[in-house]
């Protein structure tokens, strides 16, 4: 006869993510531990590297275009920050309502909230180059695919790498709504207090954390791969 | 004209409470019209009066985040405060356990629950354990409340239960009346529900155990979509809810599958309360939110859930125009 389960804590968060616990509505059945949390863990990075791929797919390039021909800044900019304003959640249940659900709709819209941190910083990045430097590059003869990949790029990498980390960040956070249309993710200890319970609550909001911070973490140590050497000791 | 008539009754319902003052000490509330159901609007008896004692007690009515629960949230909000109360509402609580809390910490004052979610969440009784019967239900609940300085006020006429549904076509194609007829097919049928309801025994859970049932696949999705995912062609089995204004608007496109093993108990609407709140609130507090819910059979509520989920009314015009027509607002 438990009532009210006790209060979430720490301690019991950890538990509840490597030993299944008791729960009171599955009739006996328990819930979360390792499996499932491996389980869950595995598809919040499944539609969040998905959704990232999209809109790389989509907004570097076109970043990088409109960058490198400095125009379009109004489209740029405008796209971007009215990107900011679409509210993720009524999205998802618009699709869901119209398109359907699975991983398929989730991962698209999830990746509208990568298009504008890229596209903004793409664009930012490259047309911020020098334009001595993109003249003499031109001036060697290089072709404009070359001046943009082998001159503006690497000059524009800290910049874009900066887009794309915070478009990271905000499509792993968001991700935890997907078990809504039909996407099991980490978001279903959260969404679930009734079959997890509170542990189960705070278990899902630290994994989230903490996948947040390691994805974070790689793109950090990517972007310094990439940054060119020159570039690097300017900036130390 | 129409408003007329109900300034009017307005007007004399105010007579009359106030000649019943004068008179005898006024009974509190007034139970002692018989039947004033739904009947072409109300007498002046039927009208909630405002005590101007209660305008010293402000409650907090609480209720889960889906169009019933909001409905039901506000009619008892309205009424409370035709009653006399500083009302304030909190409609959007995620889940039994959030709502739970809200209650023992003061957050909210009360909040309605289904009596079978009671028993199977907070008490840990298997569905099949969870009374049939209405009262016997309640007792059951508001014996285990008591332990805990709760109280929960008598049940409402109508029940509300999960159900696996499926459209008429799905229905003829595969020959299913009840959840039973599903053996031996399930594995080729989708099933869609809410997040929770894969390890709910009194859902997927359950049906996989009681039943013994394997489905294709379980897709979670959000409640609103349970429609929607079989108007898509997605699911091929959505659990749904027996109030759902669908089944009656559109029986011709929906079904529900008979539950004939119970996996799905039936649940009457019972007000959750604290003790001391319902004490410092005194009498109006149990008698108008008894009173207003009498009216709330099978068929109200899912005109009510209709008005809402298909018609696109806000919960608080589908309670106005519930307790209005039922003649306990003016």
């Amino acid at each position: 006869m438990s009532f009210a389960p006790p209060l979430a804590s720490f301690a019991g968060a950890i538990e509840f993510i490597f030993t299944p616990q008791e729960s009171n509505v599955t009739g006996g059945k328990k819930v979360g531990g390792f499996d499932k949390t491996v389980e869950l863990l595995i598809g919040q990075i499944e539609v969040t590297v998905l959704a990232l791929a999209i809109a790389l797919i989509v907004a570097l390039p076109l970043g990088l275009y409109l960058g490198h021909r400095g125009k379009g800044e109004l489209i740029a900019v405008g796209v971007a920050n009215a990107g900011r304003a679409i509210p993720e959640l009524a999205v998802i249940a618009l699709v869901a309502t119209l398109i359907g659900v699975g991983i398929q709709n989730v991962a698209p819209v999830l990746a509208i909230l990568g298009l504008p941190p890229i596209l903004n910083n793409a664009y930012v990045g490259v047309s911020q180059v020098d334009r001595a430097t993109v003249d003499a590059a031109r001036g060697m003869g290089m072709s404009e695919l070359a001046i943009v990949r082998k001159v503006e790029l690497p000059i524009a990498i800290p910049t874009v790498m900066g887009g794309i980390r915070s478009a990271a960040i905000a499509i792993v956070a968001t991700a935890t709504i997907a078990p809504l249309a039909g996407v099991e993710t980490l978001g279903d200890f959260i969404l679930n207090r009734n079959v997890y319970g509170e542990n189960g609550l705070l278990a899902g909001a630290l994994l989230v954390a903490l996948l947040a911070l390691t994805l974070e973490g790689l793109l950090a140590l990517l972007q310094r791969r990439l940054t060119s050497a020159g570039l690097k000791v300017k900036t130390a | 004209m129409r408003t007329d008539q109900t300034r009017m009754r307005v007007l004399l319902a105010a007579l009359a409470a106030l000649a019943l003052t004068l008179g005898i000490a006024a009974c509190g509330s007034s139970d002692d019209s018989t039947t004033s159901g739904s009947t072409e609007s109300g007498s002046g008896a039927g009208t909630i009066q405002s005590n101007p004692d209660n305008g010293k007690v402000s409650l907090t009515i609480g209720s889960k985040n889906f169009p019933e629960q909001e409905i039901l949230g506000e009619i008892y909000s309205q009424a409370l405060s035709a009653a006399g109360y500083k009302v304030k509402s909190a409609l959007n609580l995620g889940s039994e356990t959030v709502a739970l809390k809200a209650v023992k910490t003061g957050q909210i004052s009360g909040y309605p629950e289904y009596a079978s979610t009671a028993l199977t969440s907070f008490f840990g009784l298997e569905p099949e354990e969870v009374p049939a019967d209405a009262n016997e239900a309640w007792e059951k609940a508001n014996e285990e409340f008591e332990k805990e300085g709760l109280e929960a006020f008598e049940p409402t006429p109508f029940a509300s239960a999960n159900a696996v549904g499926t459209t008429t076509e799905t229905a003829e194609k595969y020959d299913l009346k009840t959840v039973s007829d599903l053996e031996g097919v399930s594995e080729e049928l989708s099933l869609y529900g809410s997040p929770e309801c894969r390890q709910r025994i009194d859902c997927l859970a359950g049906l996989e155990s009681l039943y013994g049932l394997k489905f294709k696949s379980f897709t979670p999705v959000d409640i609103g979509l349970r429609y929607t995912v079989l108007e898509k062609g997605q699911a091929d089995l959505s659990i749904l809810f027996t109030t759902d204004p669908q089944l009656s608007a559109e029986s011709d496109k929906f079904v529900i599958l008979e539950d004939d093993k119970e996996v799905f108990p039936a649940g009457n609407i019972i007000f959750v309360t604290e003790k001391k709140v319902a004490e410092e609130a005194g009498p109006d507090y149990e008698a108008t939110i008894l009173k207003v819910q009498e009216g709330l059979d099978l068929k109200v509520m899912q005109e009510l859930d209709a008005r809402v989920e298909l018609e696109k009314e806000t919960p608080k015009q589908a309670a106005t125009a519930y307790l209005e027509s039922a003649g306990y607002i003016g």
